[in-house]
């Protein structure tokens, strides 16, 4: 029987030739990752009363929302957490300086490969179907049993097909893409589903805006979310692992519950807003007129990687921060905080007058590093703009690239990078 | 109660649009509370806050399509179900809320026109196994999705927690 990822993934791991939409299976779990909340799953955990958990091999902990601690109640959050991981023998455990943003860390140290499944207690773990696996996020409670068990159930999700042809437009970017998408199908628009993104425009990307496409999926309620498997992928896992890599992909003759065709180069013409309160908000740049920026965030497990740092340095290089406007820049790992200290992307944006803060999740779930005040509007590479995300339940937050981002940040309001910089810059190669 | 069927009787404390988010259920500040009972305090703090003080144990939120959408934090269906809240009425949720609930044993029952039959104070019985719902107050019966008898089963041992609890003890 024919089969898309999705189901070929869940097939394999229930022990079954072939699985289709609706059915339930139970699925054994490859990767169980957790942040912060690991002290929640510990709790849940502890109460159920099996001493050891099932595979401390197959579990990966990342301190990433609140590092370094910016509380005693965080610091002792994090204590509980690294006795929890010492007691138990858990090795791959990223402390405050040893990682980033658990879905940068996981890929970057070869956690991730194609074909498993893993679930991670965070929204956006769908990230890691840019590298072919079965990702979805999870409670804590859930995670607790996979702690305890090892495998998890599964409704087996029909699948999207959204193909992506065409060449991009200078200055638009994976995600203007997906916003775009999400703009299109809704916040609910795919719910319960997977998601498979192919086509041309799409194999030409690289690793880094795929993992974009998967990321922000989640916000159209995708469950998971893949993009193709093929060698650019294989090229940047084969330096991470010493595993064998399988490639895997759809049945030419798949069955999908439905297929979206885009053009990328007549579809998208400008970047793509969210807009305030939602993520499926969306408008063109120019419908939005004049709005001033009081604070620019480039980070995130969105967009917090080495090409969206240096597109912003080319943005600000040579130029300022607009004065009524703050731009905090959060590289996504340690590893990108070097990279990008090494190529000088740091000091270009620090002249500019950036804060440059410390690898993690920033000020996008509203807890630390840059907070906004009843009234402040905010553009951000980050991925949700809901109500009080940020901070006060009366700021805004306007979702955007990278590229748009370091733009508004030099013009003091929302702007076109096109209006900064007169050169077009060269498409980042893969 | 295993098994079988599971009936809730209560009241509607609110009735909500399309889309509410975790960060509306549960601000994001508040995620370094690790204590699931405490989490109740901040239960739709920024955008409903009277709903909270207003809940009486047992009582039912009912709202429209993609309820407890956005991030995985349980803690949106853990202040749900520590404030007392009986049952999550909804159009459709979104699937890591869903699994929450269930999982920490708090009812979620799709029902794609609750929110337009309920208003504030209707009183409501609720067949879970069966799918149905009645709105007594205003003698309509309206249709729900069965819960899923694995789902039937967690909420009634009151979560994932217990049912694992009861299941490794039996095997130890």
């Amino acid at each position: 029987m024919p089969m898309t990822l999705a189901e070929k993934i869940l097939a394999r791991a229930s022990g079954r030739h072939s699985v289709s939409p609706d059915q339930v299976v139970v699925a054994r779990v490859d990767l169980a990752m957790s942040h912060e909340n690991a002290d929640l799953v510990r709790k849940s955990f502890l109460q159920v009363g099996v001493p050891r958990v099932w595979d401390p091999s197959k579990i990966v902990i990342i301190f990433d929302h609140r590092v370094p601690a910016e509380s005693e109640k965080t610091a002792t959050t994090h204590k509980a957490i690294r006795e929890f991981v010492a007691a138990q023998g858990i090795r791959n455990f990223y402390d405050v300086g040893r990682g980033g943003i658990c879905h940068q860390v996981l890929p970057e140290n070869g956690h991730v490969r194609p074909g498993m499944v893993l679930v991670g207690t965070d929204s956006h773990t769908t990230t890691h179907g840019a590298f072919g696996a079965f990702a979805t996020g999870i409670g804590a409670t859930e995670m607790a049993g996979v702690w305890t068990e090892g495998e998890l159930w599964f409704k087996v999700p029909s699948t999207l097909r959204i193909a992506v042809e065409g060449e991009f437009r200078p200055w638009i970017s994976a995600k203007d893409l997906i916003l775009r998408i999400i703009g299109m199908l809704g916040a609910a628009g795919a719910d319960y589903r997977a998601v498979e993104f192919d086509g041309s425009a799409i194999r030409r990307m690289t690793v880094a805006s795929r993992m974009v496409l998967c990321n922000l999926a989640m916000e159209m309620g995708a469950k998971v979310a893949f993009t193709p498997v093929d060698e650019v992928l294989l090229d940047y896992l084969r330096p991470r692992t010493a595993e064998a890599l399988e490639p895997i992909a759809p049945d030419p003759d798949a069955v999908y519950e439905s297929t979206i065709e885009l053009d990328a180069s007549e579809d998208l013409w400008e970047p793509q807003v969210a807009c305030p309160h939602s993520v499926d908000h969306v408008k063109p740049l120019s419908a939005l007129g004049d709005v001033p920026v009081d604070q620019a965030v480039l980070g995130s497990c969105t967009n917090g990687r080495l090409e969206d740092l240096e597109i912003a340095a080319m943005v600000l290089a040579g130029r300022a921060v607009h004065p009524r406007t703050r731009l905090v820049v959060i590289p996504a790992s340690q590893r990108i905080y070097r990279d990008a200290m090494r190529l000088g992307y740091l000091e270009t944006l620090a002249a500019a007058g950036a804060m440059i803060a410390p690898p993690g999740c920033g000020p996008c779930v509203g807890v630390h590093q840059g907070i906004l005040a009843s009234g402040e509007t905010c553009v951000s590479s980050t991925n949700r703009n809901f109500l009080g995300r940020m901070g006060s339940k009366d700021s805004l937050v306007y979702l955007a690239s990278p590229a748009v981002v370091a733009a508004s940040a030099v013009a003091g309001r929302l702007a076109h990078p096109a209006s900064i910089v007169k050169e077009i810059p060269c498409p980042v190669e893969v | 109660m295993s098994g079988g069927s599971l009936t809730l009787r209560g009241r509607v404390r609110a009735v909500l649009g399309e889309n509410i988010d975790t960060d509306i259920i549960y601000p994001g500040r508040y995620l370094n509370i690790t204590d699931r009972e405490k989490t109740a305090e901040h239960l739709f703090e920024l955008a409903y806050p009277e709903i909270r003080p207003a809940l009486q144990p047992g009582e039912f939120i009912v709202a429209a399509r993609n309820f407890g959408c956005g991030s995985s934090r349980e803690q949106a269906a853990a202040a749900l179900k520590f404030a007392g809240a009986g049952a999550v009425i909804a159009a459709s949720f979104a699937r890591i809320f869903f699994r929450n609930a269930i999982n920490l044993g708090i009812p979620a029952v799709v029902a794609p026109d609750a929110a337009a039959l309920c208003a504030p104070g209707d009183e409501l019985e609720i067949d879970l196994a069966a799918g149905q719902i009645r709105n007594l107050t205003r003698n309509v019966t309206i249709s729900a999705a069965p819960l899923d008898p694995r789902a039937v089963e967690l909420v009634s041992t009151g979560g994932l927690i217990p049912y694992l609890k009861r299941k490794h003890a039996a095997a130890s």
